[in-house]
C-alpha cells in the first residue's frame, strides 16, 4: 500500500512491463506444473482409442461423458468407495469438531490440576510419528473386534492433538470478562461452552472442519492398514484397487481421478481463506 | 461461608473440566499414549503376529542392533533413500517456493489466481494424482515420452518402472505436490515484511536481486525455519507416494523407512523389527528437530 502510493507515475509504468513479462513467464511455469492435472481433465472426456493420440489433443476429437457415467456402474464398486469415504469423512469431521472443541475449551478457559503439564504432554505427542503407533493400534482394534470396520477408523481418528491445539489457540483469545459475566449471571460451563464459546469460535471450527475433511478424504494409510473387506474400502484405497482392475482403461481412470479430487476442489474454492489459515497455524499433516 | 462456596465452585470446576476433557483423554490415552508405550515394548521382542501373543520373545536391543548394523538390506536401502529424499525435496522445495512466492508478491498480475492454482496439487489426493502421473509418464505411449520421442530422444526413460528413474520421479512428484504449501506459507511471511525495508534498500540503490538476497532472505528466515523443520519431518514419514507408485520396487529400489515399517509389520508380520524401525525413525526426526532448534540461532532473524 505505502509502496504503491509513493511510486512516481513513470516508475510505475516501467515496472508494469516487467510485471507483464513476469506474469507471462509465471503463467508458463504454472501451466507446466499443471500439465498432469490438465491432461487428466482433458482425457477424462475422451474415448479410449484417442487417449494417447499425439500431438496431444487438448480438446477431445470425440468428446464424451461416458467415462463419468460408466465409472459408477460396471463392476468397479466406485460408487461404494465413494459412499464409504463420505461416511467415514463426515463422521470423523463431526467427531473431531465436538471432541477437540471440548478439550480445547478445558485447556483455554478452565482451571484444573496439572493443566499445563497435560498440555505439554499433548504437544510432545505431536512429535511422535504415526508409524510408531501403527502396530499397537492394529492390535488394539483387533482385540476389541473393531479391525476391518468403519467405526474403528472413525474412533481412532475422532481425536487429534492438532485439533485441540488449533482450537485452543483461538479460544484463548476470547476475553475472560465475557465468560466471567456469564458466570455471574449463573451460567455453568456447559451453557458458556455451547452458547458463547462455540459461536465465537466458528471461523476456527470451519478451518478445522475443512482441514480434517481434506486429510481424512485423502488418507490412504489408515484404511490400507485397518480395512480388509473390499466393500468397506474408502475412495483412496478403492482408487488404487480400481487402477488395477480398470487396467488400461485410461480415460475411465482419469474420470475417476477427477471425481475423487472434485469435492476437495469445491471445498478449497469456498474455504480457501480457512485452509490457508489452518496451514499457517503450524499444520503438521495428520 | 465464602471459602466454602469457593471450594464448592472449585469442585464443580474440576468436575466440569473432567467432563470436557474425558473424550479427548480417552482418545489420547487409548490411541496415542498406550500405543507409544506398547510399541516401545514390542520393539524389544521378536514377534510374528500370526503366532499370537505366545510367540513373543524378548530379545532386548537385538532388533535395533540388527537394523543399525546394515545386515538388513531392505532397511539400509530404505534408510539411505529416506535421507536422499529429504536432502533433495526440502531444499529444492524451499528454494522454488520462496522464489515463486516472491514473484507472486507484487511481481505479477493476478497473484491470487496464481496462488489458487499452485495450491491445487497439494489438496488433490496423492493417490489420484499419482495415478495421473503414472499414465502421463506411461513408458510406451504416455504424453511425456511421446513428447520426448518427438524431440528426438530415442530411448526415453521407463520412469516409474525403471530402477534408475523411479526414485527421482517420486522425488519430483513430492516437490510438485508440496510446492503450493511452501508458496502459500512463504507468501504469508512475505506479507509481514515491512515495505520500509525495501524502500530503504531502493534508496540505497539496491537491485532486485540484492533486495532478495539482503532483505527478503534474512527477514523470511523464521518461515524458512518452520517450513524446513516441517518438510524434514514429513519427508521422513513419506509413505503413500511410494506404496501407490512403486510398492517399493523395482526390487527394493524405492523403499523408504515408512514403507519398510509397513512391509515388516503388515506383509511380513514381524512386529518387533517394524516397531524398532519406527523408533529409529522417531529418534532421527527428534534429533534433526533438536539440531534445527539449536542451529536456528545462527541463521534465523527475529525482529
Amino acid at each position: 500500500m505505502i509502496k504503491a502510493a509513493t511510486q512516481t507515475p513513470t516508475a510505475h509504468k516501467r515496472i508494469s512491463t516487467r510485471k507483464l513479462i513476469l506474469t507471462i513467464v509465471m503463467a508458463l511455469v504454472v501451466l507446466t506444473m499443471m500439465f498432469p492435472l490438465l491432461w487428466m481433465i482433458s482425457t477424462s472426456f475422451k474415448v479410449e482409442a484417442e487417449v494417447f493420440n499425439f500431438p496431444i489433443e487438448w480438446i477431445p476429437k470425440t468428446p464424451t461423458v461416458n467415462n463419468y457415467t460408466s465409472v459408477w456402474t460396471g463392476n468397479y464398486h466406485f460408487g461404494e468407495y465413494y459412499l464409504n469415504s463420505v461416511h467415514v469423512t463426515v463422521a470423523v469431521v463431526i467427531g473431531q469438531l465436538l471432541i477437540c472443541s471440548m478439550g480445547a475449551y478445558a485447556f483455554a478457559k478452565m482451571d484444573f490440576r496439572f493443566k499445563s503439564q497435560l498440555f505439554a504432554l499433548f504437544l510432545a505427542m505431536m512429535m511422535i510419528p504415526d508409524q510408531v503407533m501403527l502396530v499397537p493400534r492394529f492390535m488394539l482394534l483387533n482385540s476389541i473386534k473393531l479391525y476391518n470396520t468403519h467405526i474403528g477408523i472413525i474412533l481412532m481418528s475422532a481425536f487429534s492433538v492438532y485439533g485441540v491445539f488449533l482450537l485452543r489457540q483461538s479460544m484463548v483469545g476470547i476475553p475472560d470478562s465475557i465468560i466471567e459475566a456469564a458466570r455471574i449471571d449463573g451460567a455453568n460451563h456447559y451453557r458458556i461452552f455451547f452458547q458463547i464459546v462455540l459461536p465465537i469460535s466458528r471461523p476456527m471450527l470451519a478451518t478445522l472442519a475443512i482441514m480434517r475433511f481434506v486429510w481424512t478424504w485423502n488418507d490412504y494409510q489408515t484404511p490400507l492398514i485397518f480395512l480388509r473387506d473390499q466393500k468397506l474400502f474408502t475412495l483412496q484405497l478403492g482408487m488404487s484397487q480400481f487402477a488395477d482392475q480398470a487396467g488400461t482403461k485410461y480415460a475411465l481412470l482419469m474420470a475417476a481421478s477427477v471425481l475423487s479430487i472434485l469435492p476437495l476442489l469445491l471445498i478449497f474454492c469456498f474455504g480457501q481463506k480457512n485452509v490457508v489459515e489452518g496451514m499457517a497455524a503450524g499444520a503438521v499433516k495428520g | 461461608m465464602r471459602q466454602l462456596s469457593r471450594n464448592r465452585r472449585r469442585y464443580m470446576d474440576n468436575r466440569a473440566a473432567f467432563v470436557f476433557l474425558l473424550p479427548c483423554m480417552l482418545g489420547f490415552i487409548l490411541f496415542m499414549v498406550l500405543p507409544v508405550l506398547a510399541s516401545l515394548g514390542i520393539s524389544l521382542t521378536e514377534w510374528n503376529f500370526l503366532g499370537g501373543l505366545k510367540s513373543m520373545k524378548w530379545v532386548g536391543l537385538d532388533n535395533y542392533a540388527k537394523l543399525l548394523s546394515g545386515k538388513d538390506g531392505w532397511f539400509s536401502t530404505s534408510f539411505w533413500n529416506t535421507l536422499i529424499f529429504a536432502a533433495v525435496t526440502v531444499p529444492v522445495g524451499l528454494l522454488l517456493g520462496l522464489i515463486m512466492a516472491s514473484v507472486f508478491n507484487n511481481g505479477v498480475y493476478g497473484s491470487a489466481a496464481f496462488r489458487f492454482v499452485v495450491f491445487i496439487p497439494y489438496i488433490s489426493s496423492i493417490v489420484a494424482s499419482l495415478i495421473v502421473w503414472q499414465v502421463v509418464f506411461q513408458p510406451s505411449y504416455g504424453p511425456v515420452n511421446s513428447i520426448l520421442m518427438a524431440l528426438g530422444v530415442e530411448n526415453p526413460p521407463k520412469w516409474f518402472v525403471s530402477a534408475q528413474w523411479a526414485f527421482p520421479l517420486i522425488i519430483t512428484f513430492q516437490i510438485w505436490q508440496t510446492l503450493g504449501y511452501n508458496i502459500i506459507v512463504f507468501y504469508a511471511g512475505l506479507k509481514n515484511i515491512s515495505p520500509d525495508l525495501y524502500e530503504a534498500a531502493t534508496t540505497d540503490g539496491a537491485t532486485a536481486l540484492q533486495k532478495f538476497r539482503h532483505v527478503t532472505v534474512p527477514m523470511i528466515s523464521p518461515t524458512t525455519f518452520f517450513l524446513s523443520t516441517m518438510g524434514i519431518i514429513s519427508s521422513f514419514k513419506v509413505f503413500d507416494a511410494i506404496k501407490v507408485a512403486t510398492n517399493g520396487g523395482p526390487g527394493k529400489a524405492t523403499s523408504v523407512v515408512a514403507f519398510y515399517i509397513y512391509r515388516e509389520a503388515f506383509e511380513n508380520y514381524r512386529m518387533g523389527t517394524a516397531s524398532a524401525a519406527a523408533w529409529v525413525m522417531f529418534i532421527i526426526i527428534f534429533a534433526i528437530t533438536m539440531i534445527q532448534l539449536y542451529g536456528q540461532r545462527k541463521w534465523v532473524t527475529y525482529d
